[in-house]
């Protein structure tokens, strides 16, 4: 059943995604790219990019975004009630264990632990998306000549932006406009 | 705290569900940008603007609301509901901050199967798609420098272990997550692991 598998698979990303939500989008990628082959880890960028420019929490979008396009409507409620299932639960047990004792014991523990393993996967996940934005394929192609230098050059810009701390909007309406150029420009050279 | 106590910021107020549901809803609709944009605006309606919750109180829970899985401004709705209302306040805040962007994300992946395979919304998103991988890159570069920082050597014992077996062996993410969360519980429970 398609509903529940989308359900149960978001159920695990919300338990395990520490940090916000960049933390949930390796989780995710796992999920529908690598296990259930849902979608294309390009696909996958599309829905992580749109999120980025739409409203309301990054992981929700993505979750609501995939949920959609894997089953339509329900699949995007299951997805998403899915996801929030873990929190509401946990949120109402940590919420009570604060009320009584004022700390949230030794689920801190377990939370230390999480919270460097989403790093190196946000690290890993990144990795994987700089390899698809500049060879347009999933893993490191065997000939590296096949880089793609319109993919180069607006990467490059905009990692220079982000880390001078452009805003997301400016950003990614930056990058739009700058590949329609580039696009239409390639294209006409060939 | 009582179930009581907990229900008597509902009971003292006219219409406290609706106004919850409609308030945490407006927020959700039109903040881009995620927790740190919607938390602080929560906090103003909730304490500033309707003096349903102290200030003191609502920064410890937004805090648990933080340190907690999932998706922080999900979480600090559920937690402020719930410590408004029982469970039916955490409910109503929580319908109220993913409806939102389930309609409107619903609405944009109809469209998008149709806008994607114009060509020239291609180009458009294939620049987009180097912008949002520089964010990404962005946010692993910060969170390995602030670990880095810290000199710790469990937390970047970690680091450099689930990187290797996810990048490398494409070991699956899951049973990572719980292997590193067991580590946690036996090792990481110190107060200097905690930030």
């Amino acid at each position: 059943m398609i509903y529940l598998t989308l359900f149960w698979e978001f159920a695990k990303v919300g338990i395990f995604c520490v940090g916000g939500g960049y933390a949930s989008m390796p989780l995710i990628q796992a999920a529908v790219v690598d296990s259930y082959h849902w979608m294309s880890l390009g696909e996958f960028v599309d829905i992580f990019t749109i999120s980025q420019m739409t409203p309301g929490p990054i992981g929700i979008n993505a979750a609501t975004f995939a949920g959609m396009k894997i089953a339509g409507i329900p699949g995007a409620v299951c997805a998403t009630v899915g996801f929030c299932t873990p929190s509401f639960i946990l949120g109402i047990v940590l919420a009570n264990l604060f009320f009584k004792y004022g700390d949230i014991g030794p689920i801190r523990g377990i939370l230390n632990g999480l919270r460097p393993a989403v790093v190196a996967l946000i690290a890993a996940a990144g990795i994987s998306f700089v390899v698809l934005a500049l060879w347009n394929t999933e893993t490191l192609p065997e000939d590296l000549t096949t880089i793609d230098p319109l993919g180069v050059i607006i990467l490059l810009a905009s990692i220079v932006a982000v880390r001078r701390k452009i805003g997301v909007i400016k950003l990614l309406a930056g990058t739009g406009i700058a590949g329609l150029v580039l696009g239409i420009i390639q294209q006409t050279m060939h | 705290m009582s179930n009581e106590e907990m229900k008597s910021v509902a009971a003292a107020c006219p219409n406290f569900y609706w106004k919850l549901f409609q308030s945490t809803f407006l927020i959700s609709a039109f903040t881009v940008g995620g927790g740190f944009v919607i938390i602080p605006l929560l906090r103003a309606k909730y304490v500033d603007e309707y003096g349903w919750l102290n200030d003191k109180e609502t920064l410890n829970l937004v805090s648990i609301a933080q340190s907690m899985p999932g998706v922080v401004a999900v979480n600090a709705s559920i937690i402020l509901g719930y410590r408004m209302a029982g469970i039916p306040g955490a409910l109503t805040a929580l319908a109220a901050t993913i409806l939102p962007p389930l309609i409107t994300l619903s609405a944009i992946s109809c469209a998008y199967d149709w806008f994607a395979s114009n060509p020239y919304v291609r180009y458009a998103l294939k620049g987009m798609q180097c912008g949002a991988t520089a964010l990404i890159v962005n946010v692993a570069i910060d969170l390995l420098q602030k670990q880095w920082w810290k000199k710790l050597i469990w937390p970047l014992a970690i680091i450099a272990g689930t990187f290797v077996a996810n990048f490398f062996f494409g070991i699956n993410i899951m049973l990572l997550v719980v292997i590193d969360g067991i580590l946690g519980l036996m090792f990481l429970r110190g107060a200097e692991y905690g930030k």
